[in-house]
């Protein structure tokens, strides 16, 4: 790839959010409204609110509930839809609930939960990795089910072992569709993150939010959901930088079938 | 030629001989289906020796595939038995490797074609010395050293059925089972596959049961050509290849010995597909 070709596709990437920052810039310069304050006073207010304190009070106990509700997540539906994926019989039997389970927003499984739980961090974990599972699960035991016919005789007359057949085939076969539902998933813990601490915290990002809304600190409340916005973000672009090295083989593959 | 054609060849004292690799002892196979069961290999009873190159031929549908499965302790058979150097086949016996058709679907695409041939050799638990040595020679012979760190799908058709020929030999089977290899390959690079299989198997030494449609093919590479009906399979007559041991795809494919041959399994297979196990060969004769 060519320099001015990479210059490009960055110029292209950033040119749309460049835009609409600028608009909200001018658009609220002059704004005198309690509830939009002008951009320049949030981003002012910005390093203070969330650089002396916060950062370390708030949003890292955050993502540390993040990324072990979705790490649980992760394992537990991969190894599950291993299992429901490998028996057709199984499968079947737990499809339609399995279908409804996920067809029920997990946020609204919130207050539910909450009945029955102490709040804390425990509790916290439970439902972003609860929320979490369903789309990997899925994913997982439909990629499971595709594992080709030929590449698992193949495995079965080299003799390959439980394990290896799980870690030389199942799982870099269905890696594809485990990738998809992971990444459905990561924005449904983005959203049960904030969700969870708006009822059962006493710290944390959404919790900061839902505070300073609470108490008229309008332009705080604003460099929060700007915050968060961030954190998504980064976050996708991690997985996208995971993801495209994991399944480079994935790429290439689909695009010699096209012919390309 | 037609004289001889119709006879079932009787092999009644080869399942007790000492040097059979494979024996294929009155297999039997019916698939049960809902309410319905099929009937695809009626009784199958033919042997191998010990580095011996057998093809097995038959019409489109002639359980080929099922025999090779059984064979390869993929399906049991429902009744009959297969014993492969001595031990009963239950499931994928130890010492064997199977080259399939769809090599495509055979390689693991995440897989780089060192990974892909390597892989059956950490399952055998061989030191890492030993597989980068056994890596090595296999892809050195199939022609494709160079080529280890591409994936399987940057290769052309009959350079990924190269790197599934990689993959069994430097398993080093007793015995290679080949699923019409070539049926999807080029006219031109079949020719240079059968001869890569005939002189890696003149190095080797190994036993390697060849299942192909192709009846020129068989011929051509067959040291004898088992001849199957179609389905309910029964082996129709056992054909020695007395063609000179050299083999090469002009001189031999020209000799008029190895037109006679394949004239008469041509007759042999269109006969095969009027008949099954089901009809009763001997009433011609």
């Amino acid at each position: 790839m060519r320099a001015d070709n990479v210059a490009a596709r960055i110029a292209y990437v950033v040119v749309l959010p460049v835009v609409l920052l600028a608009a909200w810039w001018f658009g609220s310069a002059n704004s005198v409204s309690p509830f939009f304050p002008p951009l320049q006073d949030i981003l002012e207010a910005f390093p203070s609110v969330w650089f002396e304190g916060r950062m370390w009070n708030d949003v890292v106990p955050s993502l540390v509930r993040l990324l072990a509700g979705y790490g649980i997540a992760l394992v537990v539906a991969i190894l599950l839809g291993v299992a429901i994926g490998s028996y057709n019989g199984l499968r079947a039997f737990l499809d339609p609930v399995l279908e409804f389970l996920r067809a029920v927003p997990p946020p609204v499984l919130v207050p539910v939960f909450i009945l029955f739980a102490r709040p804390g961090d425990e509790l916290q974990v439970f439902i972003i990795a609860f929320g979490c599972v369903w789309p990997i699960l899925l994913n997982t035991i439909e990629g499971v089910r595709a594992v080709d016919e030929v590449q698992r005789d193949t495995a079965s007359c080299y003799r390959y072992g439980r394990v290896r057949r799980f870690f030389g085939l199942t799982l870099p076969s269905a890696s594809p569709q485990i990738f998809t539902g992971a990444r459905q998933a990561l924005s449904v813990a983005i959203i049960l993150m904030v969700i969870s601490e708006l009822f059962v915290s006493t710290n944390g990002l959404g919790y900061s939010v839902v505070q300073f809304q609470r108490t008229f600190q309008v332009v705080n409340m604003w460099t929060g959901i700007i915050l968060l916005g961030i954190i998504g973000v980064v976050l996708s672009l991690l997985f996208r930088l995971v993801e495209s090295r994991a399944l480079a083989w994935y790429v290439g593959l689909r695009r010699s079938e096209r012919g390309e | 030629m037609s004289s001889a054609a119709h006879v079932v060849t009787p092999r009644s004292g080869a399942s007790t001989a000492t040097d059979a690799m494979l024996d294929v002892r009155d297999v039997h196979k019916v698939y049960e289906g809902r309410g319905r069961s099929v009937e695809a290999i009626r009784r199958l009873t033919f042997h191998v020796d010990r580095g011996e190159l057998v093809c097995i031929v038959g019409p489109s549908g002639a359980g080929k595939t099922t025999l090779l499965r059984c064979v390869a302790g993929l399906l049991q058979p429902t009744s009959g038995e297969v014993v492969l150097a001595g031990k009963k086949v239950s499931g994928p016996p130890e010492g064997m490797a199977v080259v399939f058709q769809e090599y495509g679907r055979s390689l693991f695409p995440w897989l780089t074609v060192r990974q892909n041939v390597e892989m059956p050799l950490k399952q055998k638990g061989l030191p890492k010395a030993e597989r980068k040595r056994l890596v090595d020679d296999a892809l050195a012979a199939v022609g494709l050293a160079g080529f280890e760190s591409s994936h399987p799908w940057q290769l052309s058709g009959g350079m990924q059925q190269r790197v599934a020929i990689a993959r069994a030999v430097a398993y080093e089977p007793k015995v290679l089972l080949m699923d019409e290899p070539f049926a999807a390959v080029d006219a031109q690079t079949r020719g240079e596959l059968e001869d890569l299989i005939l002189s890696l198997w003149k190095r080797l030494g190994m036993t390697i049961v060849f299942v192909t449609h192709d009846i020129d093919e068989s011929v051509y590479l067959g040291r004898r050509v088992v001849v199957l009906s179609s389905a309910p399979t029964v082996v129709l007559e056992d054909v020695a290849i007395d063609l000179p041991e050299e083999r090469d795809q002009v001189g031999t494919r020209s000799a008029p010995r190895f037109a006679q041959l394949r004239t008469r399994i041509y007759e042999l297979v269109q006969l095969a597909k009027k008949r099954s196990g089901a009809t009763p060969a001997e009433g011609e004769e």
